[in-house]
């Protein structure tokens, strides 16, 4: 059963590799465990195979969702990427606070090899295929409708940034199927990472992963920035943009300029593990120090790439509860605008104990403090907002307080952590990790929960429950408390991180108590699917299809919910912020317009699944050293992008007509439609029609 | 009357000049280095120079970047880019160099 099966063709691949073998030779917990995660994956899939199958839906799949070059489209597969994603990562966050709590002077339910892989690949699963795919659904479907757009600069690049990002998140559930994932944790520190410590495959998985979703991230950065810059309709000048579009822009910025960093960090270190190369080995001239400072240099701006589109969302849903403009917009510009340029100078944080003097320690600490101001600017924003505003306490709302107050909590302990002396004191051990999950489930989390919550009645024309909605609300936040205050409590105690065995029997009411909020949030993501599939069983009680249920400030809710494929029938003409606010006050919101006109859409493309198939395919090659199918799937993906600029024909025109028709049919239901107030947003009389009060 | 071709004359007009000055700054800074005739700061000073020189010639005639208002937006862009790459490269020298001095 040991050695390669058959190295030409299948690589290095092992019967052993295969997690069912594993467990079958040797039927321990950890190895069951192990292959209950691969059966999930294999079932999963297969099930899912199964029932499209059964319900006969591939083709509608394939000519309505994988091929389509529809921003909103694409934003959607990007959220159900990002849930699919965060549903594992969940699950093995919970595994690893049961680990600890039951690892007491005891081995506890699995091997600290298998504990290695759960704190790497819920790592890498919560910021490169949960938060990155979240948040960049989030901007895919909004951005353009909120700038008076028809679609984003490039629909292409942005499918095939899709699919890049979905082939790479294939190869991480990949890995539990086959082979095993890398130990060396979310940011995969050589020499630890490199072919002397770790020749498993593992880190392969780790680079290869990695390295597509960056390429597909820095693609939908420049996407993103140039359709803020070329793509407003008329009018929309920078300055009257919804906040939501200018942490857009700071984000995409962010991801153009910091994303390569990281891409040229994991093909170094890919050099390093295929090629020989010596780049952060210990001897022949390697220095680790490289890719600490390389890592950082992407690992910081990308926590404020995670964070600004939250801030954005919080701006956006803080403003329509309170019925109130947003306080202090351009002190909300000029926050977002320095917190972007300040990413780019505090990165050595993340390495303050790596050993250079304590000046440059103490500059990069005085930056760290200084980004809490921008980020103190808009918090104040937020509440003055509030203030005298008819507030009302949807989910999104409950989200955006829960994120006031928790987010304080997270930077008070940031300011601590920027102390390099503090830093000595408490790097490397829960404090930390208590830290930068209090600002990310805050942070990134609840901000993109409060924009699904905010903005699902517009992609799909029908609200989500409330009920269940608090009681998912409920559980995030009584989650969170419960499962990370105890960890600051550790960490300053002493407690190193990713531990997966302990000695110290004081830790343990500490550990119960995390180990119980684990669970809570992993009720809080039950509680989020039953909401889905409650709300789409009710979904005819709920109806939005005028398309404004919160009574919106945006051009998005000017729209029918879903919109149209080319979002507005005659693109909007905007005289200040707030335009469908405004216009609703005015009573030229819904004015029809004199004359519809042909739409020129893109054609839908299958170069986008292809070059996510074909990518995916080339990294587990080179996972595995299949190098023929290496070579094969290279030359596919060149080949496909070749092929793809001989077509010219990749517009189709929507008739002024139809456009008439689907847009009268919108108006007809708009004005059967009864206008509620705000107290009543909540219930089934609730059409999508806003009363305007006078 | 004006010529409709007039535009398209401007355009190549840029072109040829933008070409002859890249060509020009590429061929004084190859000449310095193959004859020298300056110490190797001055000389290493004269290339930076001819090479910033050689960027703001491709901005403004191949990329059309100037001060005209149409193109103030293309200009913060890319001051900003200018700003974000200088704290990086900057930042890095100096973290690096300094682990450097403390490992020797």
């Amino acid at each position: 059963m040991n050695g390669a099966i058959s190295p030409t063709i299948l690589g290095r691949l092992e019967w052993l590799s295969l997690p069912f073998v594993r467990a079958w030779q040797n039927p321990t917990p950890d190895e069951l465990i192990g292959a209950g995660a691969a059966t999930i994956v294999v079932v999963g899939m297969a099930g899912t195979i199964a029932l499209i199958t059964a319900l006969g839906k591939w083709r509608y799949l394939w000519r309505d969702w994988f091929t389509s070059v529809d921003h909103k489209k694409i934003g959607i597969m990007y959220v159900v990427l990002a849930f699919v994603m965060m549903s594992r990562a969940v699950v093995e966050g919970v595994l690893m606070r049961m680990q600890q709590a039951t690892a007491i002077n005891a081995p506890g339910i699995v091997e600290p090899d298998h504990f290695a892989q759960l704190f790497s690949t819920h790592g890498s699963i919560m910021i490169f295929f949960m938060a990155m795919p979240f948040l960049t659904g989030m901007i895919n479907y909004v951005m353009p409708l909120q700038i008076g757009s028809r679609d984003v600069a490039f629909p292409l690049l942005n499918s095939i940034s899709l699919w890049l990002t979905g082939g790479a998140a294939g190869l991480m559930m990949v890995s539990l199927v086959i082979g095993q994932f890398s130990t060396g944790g979310w940011s995969g520190y050589p020499p630890y990472t490199e072919l002397e410590f770790s020749p498993d495959v593992g880190p392969d998985y780790w680079i290869w992963a990695v390295t597509l979703g960056s390429i597909g991230s820095t693609l939908s950065g420049l996407n993103f920035a140039v359709t803020i810059y070329k793509m407003r309709c008329a009018g929309m000048t920078m300055m009257r943009m919804p906040l939501f579009c200018w942490t857009t822009l700071c984000t995409s910025i962010l991801m153009i300029f910091a994303m390569p960093p990281l891409t040229v960090a994991t093909a170094m270190l890919a050099l390093d593990r295929y090629l020989g190369f010596h780049f952060f080995t210990n001897d022949l001239g390697g220095n680790m120090m490289n890719y600490a400072n390389l890592f950082w240099l992407f690992g910081h701006p990308e926590v404020y790439i995670l964070i600004l589109p939250a801030f954005g969302v919080y701006s956006e849903v803080v403003s329509t509860f309170s019925s109130k403009e947003l306080y202090g917009y351009r002190s909300m510009v000029i926050a977002t605008m320095s917190i972007a340029v300040m990413s780019f100078t505090v990165w050595l944080h993340h390495f303050f104990t790596m050993g250079q003097s304590a000046s440059i320690n103490a500059a990069f600490g005085i930056a760290t403090m200084a980004i809490g101001v921008p980020t103190g600017v808009k918090i104040y924003d937020w509440i003055w907002t509030m203030f005298m505003g008819q507030v009302r306490f949807t989910v999104p709302m409950l989200y955006s307080l829960a994120f006031m107050m928790t987010f304080v909590l997270g930077g008070l302990t940031g300011i601590i952590l920027a102390f390099p002396p503090l830093d000595y004191l408490v790097h490397n051990t829960l404090f930390l990790v208590a830290h930068f999950h209090n600002m990310l489930i805050p942070g990134l989390l609840y901000g993109m929960l409060a924009g699904y919550h905010y903005w699902f009645p517009k992609a799909f024309g029908f609200r989500l429950n409330e009920k269940w909605g608090q009681l998912a609300f409920g559980c995030w936040v009584v989650g969170f408390y419960l499962a990370f205050m105890p960890l600051y409590v550790l960490g300053a105690a002493g407690m190193a991180r990713r531990t997966a065995e302990i000695f110290e029997p004081a830790f343990r009411p500490w550990l119960y108590v995390a180990g119980i909020g684990a669970l809570i949030l992993l009720a809080a993501l039950v509680a989020l699917f039953v909401q889905l599939w409650v709300s789409i069983r009710e979904r005819e009680a709920n109806r939005v299809d005028a398309g404004d249920p919160w009574d919106g400030r945006g051009l998005e809710w000017s729209i029918a919910g879903p919109p149209p494929e080319y979002n507005f029938a005659v693109l909007p003409t905007v005289s200040g912020g707030d335009p469908f606010y405004t216009s609703k006050r005015n009573g030229d919101a819904y004015l029809p317009p004199e004359r519809y006109e042909n739409i020129e859409v893109p054609k839908n493309s299958v170069v986008g699944p292809l070059l996510g198939v074909f990518s995916a395919a080339t990294g587990f090659a080179l996972v595995w050293h299949m190098w023929w199918l290496a070579i094969l799937g290279m030359l596919a993906i060149i080949i496909t992008v070749i092929a793809r600029s001989f077509i010219r024909d990749t517009h189709r025109i929507v008739s002024a007509t139809e456009v008439e028709r689907v847009d009268l049919a919108w108006r007809d239901k708009l004005f059967a439609s009864r206008s509620i107030s705000r107290e009543m947003e909540t219930t089934s009389a609730n059409q999508g029609f806003a009363e305007v009060a006078a | 009357m004006s010529d409709p071709n007039q535009g398209e004359k401007d355009d190549v007009r840029g072109y040829v000049a933008g070409y002859a000055l890249a060509l020009a700054l590429t061929c004084a800074a190859f000449a310095v280095v193959r004859w020298p005739s300056f110490n190797r700061i001055t000389t290493l000073a004269i290339v930076f120079t001819l090479g910033f020189a050689q960027a703001i010639v491709h901005f403004r005639y191949f990329l059309h970047i100037t001060l005209a208002k149409s193109a103030r937006d293309d200009l913060w862009l890319i001051l900003f880019s200018v700003l974000i790459i200088v704290l990086m490269v900057s930042g890095s020298l100096v973290i690096l160099m300094n682990l450097r001095a403390r490992m020797m």
